[in-house]
């Protein structure tokens, strides 16, 4: 695929870092008011925007009326931001919905992801297990990232580690959702961690 | 019983001829598009939605955005955007996606835009 637009006929030319256009992605996740959108708001070039997906589940079964399934349609909303870093790489950083039925939402929004931030509120720890489970389960690197409001935390990180059960190379770290400049760090240190991942690997 | 969908949801299915999908596996949502000459030539003679995905599409854009600026589902921009590549208005940049996530190279790529951001 060429990038250059004036002249379609052109050979297309690999562009000079080989590598392409690219837009990638990051997946926010966490438990409500963990400070999802606040992070993305942080890092986002753009007014973070809302879209939504239509969503379709059929239940199974039969009812009194002898009917075999009843379909509804219902819609899923998400929250997403855009970092463009480079005229190769546009960076898009989504916000997972929350409740567990739209895990389907999070199979899409997880493939072919860099990896994934949860978001922690240090006094709701549990709310964060979910999204823990669901990236470990399918081996997305994540960082779990506590949200310290208003510079506070109730719990050290080493402490958060400790309760989570999360295995020791995953990243777990303080930072202000609010902050760009934190929010950024975190980003940075979960690319480092899908490196060393993907080093570990093979 | 039959839940009805909401009448806002049959019109935008009614935008790409009641298809859900668009030829193809399913676009990810961050998939970039960008308008091609072709494209731009061919603005006056597009339906309103073409239209303004085509104007968008002057700079690298998301499918994601264009639900959201165009107020249409995802699914809906989706095949609108499949259907615009087949006819070479706009050009695709999709993700290069495996099961685990981007390559070394793309990462390392990140990692350093990022540090530079």
């Amino acid at each position: 695929m060429s990038l250059k637009l004036s002249d379609p006929a052109a050979t297309p030319a690999p562009p000079p870092s080989g590598l392409g256009m690219r837009p990638m992605k990051i997946v926010v996740a966490g438990g409500f008011a963990a400070g999802k959108t606040t992070f993305v708001d942080a890092l986002s070039e753009i007014t973070p925007l809302t879209t939504e997906a239509p969503m379709t589940s059929v239940a199974l079964g039969v009812d009194d009326a002898g009917e075999v399934s009843t379909k509804t349609t219902t819609t899923v909303a998400l929250d997403f931001g855009r970092i463009t870093l480079s005229d190769q790489t546009m960076l898009y950083l989504f916000g997972t919905p929350g409740q567990d039925r739209f895990w389907f939402m999070w199979d899409e929004l997880s493939r072919g992801a860099v990896g994934a931030v949860v978001l922690v509120d240090t006094r709701r720890l549990g709310d964060c297990f979910p999204a823990i489970d669901y990236f470990e389960n399918r081996s997305i690197p994540y960082i779990v990232a506590c949200n310290s409001f208003n510079g506070q935390l109730s719990h050290d990180v080493n402490e958060v580690h400790e309760a989570l059960a999360v295995p020791v190379d995953v990243p777990v770290l303080a930072l202000d959702a609010r902050n760009r400049a934190a929010a950024k760090g975190g980003l940075i240190r979960l690319v480092q961690h899908a490196i060393r991942r993907r080093h570990a690997a093979g | 019983m039959t839940a009805r969908p909401p009448a806002r949801f049959v019109r935008q299915f009614a935008l790409t001829g009641g298809r859900a999908r668009s030829s193809g596996a399913p676009l990810p949502f961050e998939t970039l598009i960008q308008t091609t000459p072709q494209g731009r030539s061919a603005y006056a003679t597009l339906t309103p939605e073409w239209a303004a995905i085509v104007r968008m599409g002057e700079s690298p854009i998301s499918v994601a955005e264009i639900s959201a600026h165009l107020h249409i589902h995802l699914g809906v921009a989706r095949v609108l955007v499949g259907d615009m590549e087949h006819a070479d208005l706009i050009s695709i940049f999709a993700p290069i996606v495996s099961e685990n996530g981007p390559d070394t190279a793309l990462l390392e790529r990140l990692l350093h835009e990022l540090e530079a951001l």
